[in-house]
């Protein structure tokens, strides 16, 4: 079987959404979920297929927090800076997990808006995987091989 | 087989429920169900077991005590409940609570949308039938499409997504609009902080949301519906969609339902990441795939919403109520409530608060009964000093004026706003200055761009806020304060949305009750 370009890859799941009314937002979802980022020769071939002006597909893909132009590291860890979780100390949990994480490379921490988990704060995600009563300790021992 | 009830809730999740459900599994004679949650999140993980006595629940409960959870459940009808609250006696048997129907923290509650929640399998419709579910639809069908749209106004039912406007004008307008393409579109974008009860219905009564949503589109006359859900919500997205194809395939959705010739199907879309679009003009821009700018209105969603058509935008809460009010008739629901706003409230406590969850009370009830009653105080022990109720856009009350009953006129006349109703418990080491600081840098974060006051003076409120608190000369200070003031009048009066509109609110609310942490005096003066 001959291997798929990555271009055609992104013009199939295009195509599979392209009968749908309102297609953009699932096809970039999907291509994202597949390839971890919409890089510009991804949205060059969304334009395409879904019939749309390259800048059209750009506006969209900027206007949203979650599309990335670039890849992420190995891991991800966001952290709820919403009311509820500042109230049981989300601002304290941020700055030390990121002075814990400050030399490591392969992980991002960023901060989120609710993850509506508010009785359960703080709240965040490592990795996608919600925790509740979050600590930077626990972030630690959730990231593989950092648990210390 | 003894059947053990595990919730798979995103929160109960957040706490563990997933490796106490993973360490029942298989044991002999056991039955896991994934339920959703009951609210009680302080008790998560909360397990509830099949007993000759009934259905009985256990707080907490973590892997490592699944052992002795085995053997309570079979010998459990000769205790009595040893906790509502908190850590067991002995550390490796869970805290048992009996049967959670009769818990106080229950039975004080009205619940009605919110019925089913944690009780049934969120992915059996038919489990669904057996608690009282698709009656409504049923009885809708049999009505005229009119007819259902008057029950829903004489309910009362207003929007729960903020705004209260009354779901059943908003129907009639839709119902009269001419053209063969309408929508149901629900605004599951549940972006406030402090709030969860969309999630946790989508989670835990999926099939509530698709039968409201069904009888709303008989009612208006649509055949095609949207879930906008955000992307925050993975857990809530999944049981959502499980659910829609589960009723497809029985007859509840799709080309001919129920036999009654209604054709209605429904898709659930993913957001991306931002707050503003639960903003309906902006939900529905970011349907049709564009940037989720907010539109003008007129015209109104309800005559050109999605891809220009006549829709319905309404929250996960207010479609999810109207089941119920078919299958009971408004006026059960309309006994409920107070004043104008009528029915009941599922309210959410959270942040800063010994007992959080979800609370579904008539109207009326105070801020204090459903922080210190329910909630149970703070759980840091400290006091109360501010609640923010309403989301990032709702005012700060202070301690002394929790006697505020919790209704859309009574909130309104007091200043405040009741929102999604979510409720945020702050204790006495907060803050207010950093929180009306955050407010603007909300603001400064998630504004759609569209206008300047929202843009440009959120960002001025940060930089203002800032140096306000930093002290200067007394007419610096002055000076600051009165540009904080003007920058929340020009949001106020110039913004095209509630996002600009409504961020003074917190930010007011702080300045006048806790002047204080401005470094003003008790006038909100200079000092
Ligand atoms: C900035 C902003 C954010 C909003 N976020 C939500 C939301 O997350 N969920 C929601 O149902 N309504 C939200 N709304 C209100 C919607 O615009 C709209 O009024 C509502 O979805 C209508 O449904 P309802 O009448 O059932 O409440 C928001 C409004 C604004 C201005
Ligand atoms: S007030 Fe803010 S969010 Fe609303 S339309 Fe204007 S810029 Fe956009
Ligand atoms: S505010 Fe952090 S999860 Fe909601």
């Amino acid at each position: 079987m001959v291997e798929m370009t990555r271009v055609d890859a992104v013009r199939e799941i295009a195509a599979g959404y392209a009968a749908q009314r309102g297609p953009l937002l699932p096809v970039l979802h999907a291509v994202q979920d597949r390839f971890g980022a919409i890089e510009r020769g991804d949205l060059v071939a969304v334009a395409d297929v879904l019939n749309l002006s390259i800048a059209d597909v750009h506006g969209v893909m900027t206007f949203f927090h979650d599309f990335r132009a670039a890849p992420p590291p190995t891991h991800v860890v966001a952290i709820c800076r919403g009311e509820a979780c500042q109230s049981v100390g989300a601002e304290r949990l941020m700055a030390d997990v990121r002075a814990d994480l400050q030399e490591a490379s392969d992980v991002e921490v960023h901060e989120v808006f609710c993850l509506g988990n508010c009785a359960l704060g703080p709240s965040g995600t490592v990795d996608g995987r919600l925790f509740g009563h979050l600590t930077a300790s626990r972030v630690g021992a959730s990231l593989p091989g950092r648990s210390s | 087989m003894t059947r053990f009830f595990v919730p798979g809730d995103a929160a109960a999740v957040s706490v563990g429920a997933d490796e106490v459900a993973a360490a029942l599994t298989g044991q002999p004679g056991v039955e896991v169900v994934r339920t959703g949650s009951r609210g009680m999140l302080w008790l998560e993980p909360l397990v509830e077991v099949d007993t000759a006595d009934g259905r009985v629940g256990f707080a907490n409960v973590s892997p490592g005590q699944v052992g002795a959870l085995l053997a309570d459940a079979t010998s459990v009808c000769s205790r009595e409940p040893t906790a509502s609250a908190g850590p067991a006696p002995e550390a490796d048997h869970p805290a048992y609570l009996g049967p959670l129907d009769e818990h106080p923290w229950m039975t004080r509650q009205a619940r009605l949308t919110t019925a089913r929640l944690g009780v049934v399998d969120p992915a059996d419709p038919d489990d669904y039938a057996r608690h009282g579910g698709w009656v409504g639809l049923r009885r809708a069908l049999g009505m005229a499409p009119e007819a259902v749209v008057e029950e829903v106004v004489a309910s009362g039912l207003r929007g729960r997504g903020g705004a209260g406007f009354p779901a059943g004008v908003k129907w009639r307008t839709v119902a009269g609009a001419p053209g063969p393409l309408k929508f149901v579109t629900i605004n599951a974008d549940e972006g406030d902080s402090g709030t969860f009860a969309d999630r946790m219905l989508m989670e835990g009564d999926p099939f509530a949301l698709i039968e409201g949503m069904a009888i709303t589109a008989w009612a208006v006359g649509a055949s095609e519906g949207y879930v906008f859900i955000r992307s925050e919500y993975p857990h809530a997205i999944a049981t959502m969609r499980r659910a829609v194809e589960t009723a497809r395939t029985g007859g509840w959705l799709g080309p001919d339902i129920l036999g009654s010739g209604l054709a209605f199907d429904v898709e659930v879309r993913v957001g991306a990441g931002a707050y503003i679009c639960g903003e309906e003009t902006s939900m529905l821009s970011t349907i049709e795939g564009r940037r989720g700018e907010v539109r003008a209105k007129p015209p109104i969603p309800a005559l050109s919403g999605l891809f220009g058509r006549p829709t319905v935008v309404n929250n996960v809460l207010t479609v999810a109520a109207v089941p119920s009010i078919l299958a009971d008739g408004p006026e059960a629901y309309a006994a409920h409530g107070v004043d104008r706003s009528r029915g009941t409230q599922v309210f959410q406590l959270a942040g800063n608060v010994a007992r959080g969850g979800l609370v579904e009370v008539d109207f009326g009830i105070t801020l204090r009964d459903l922080v210190e009653g329910f909630g149970g105080g703070t759980r840091s022990g400290r006091p109360v000093r501010a609640v923010q109720v309403g989301g990032p856009l709702g005012a700060y009350v202070p301690a002394d004026r929790l006697d505020v009953p919790l209704a859309y006129e009574a909130m309104a006349d007091a200043g405040f706003m009741l929102g999604h109703g979510g409720v945020v418990v702050f204790d006495d080491t907060v803050d207010m200055g950093r929180m009306a600081r955050f407010a603007m840098e909300f603001c400064a974060k998630e504004s759609c761009g569209k206008c300047t006051p929202c843009r440009i003076g959120s960002q001025r409120g940060v930089e203002t806020i800032d140096r306000l608190v930093a002290g200067g000369t007394e007419s610096d200070r002055r000076a600051n304060l009165a540009l904080l003031q003007d920058l929340c009048t020009t949001m106020e009066r110039g913004s095209l949305c509630a996002m600009g509109g409504l961020t003074p609110m917190p930010v007011r609310s702080a300045l006048t009750y806790f002047p204080e942490d401005f470094g003003l005096s008790a006038d909100g003066e200079p000092r």
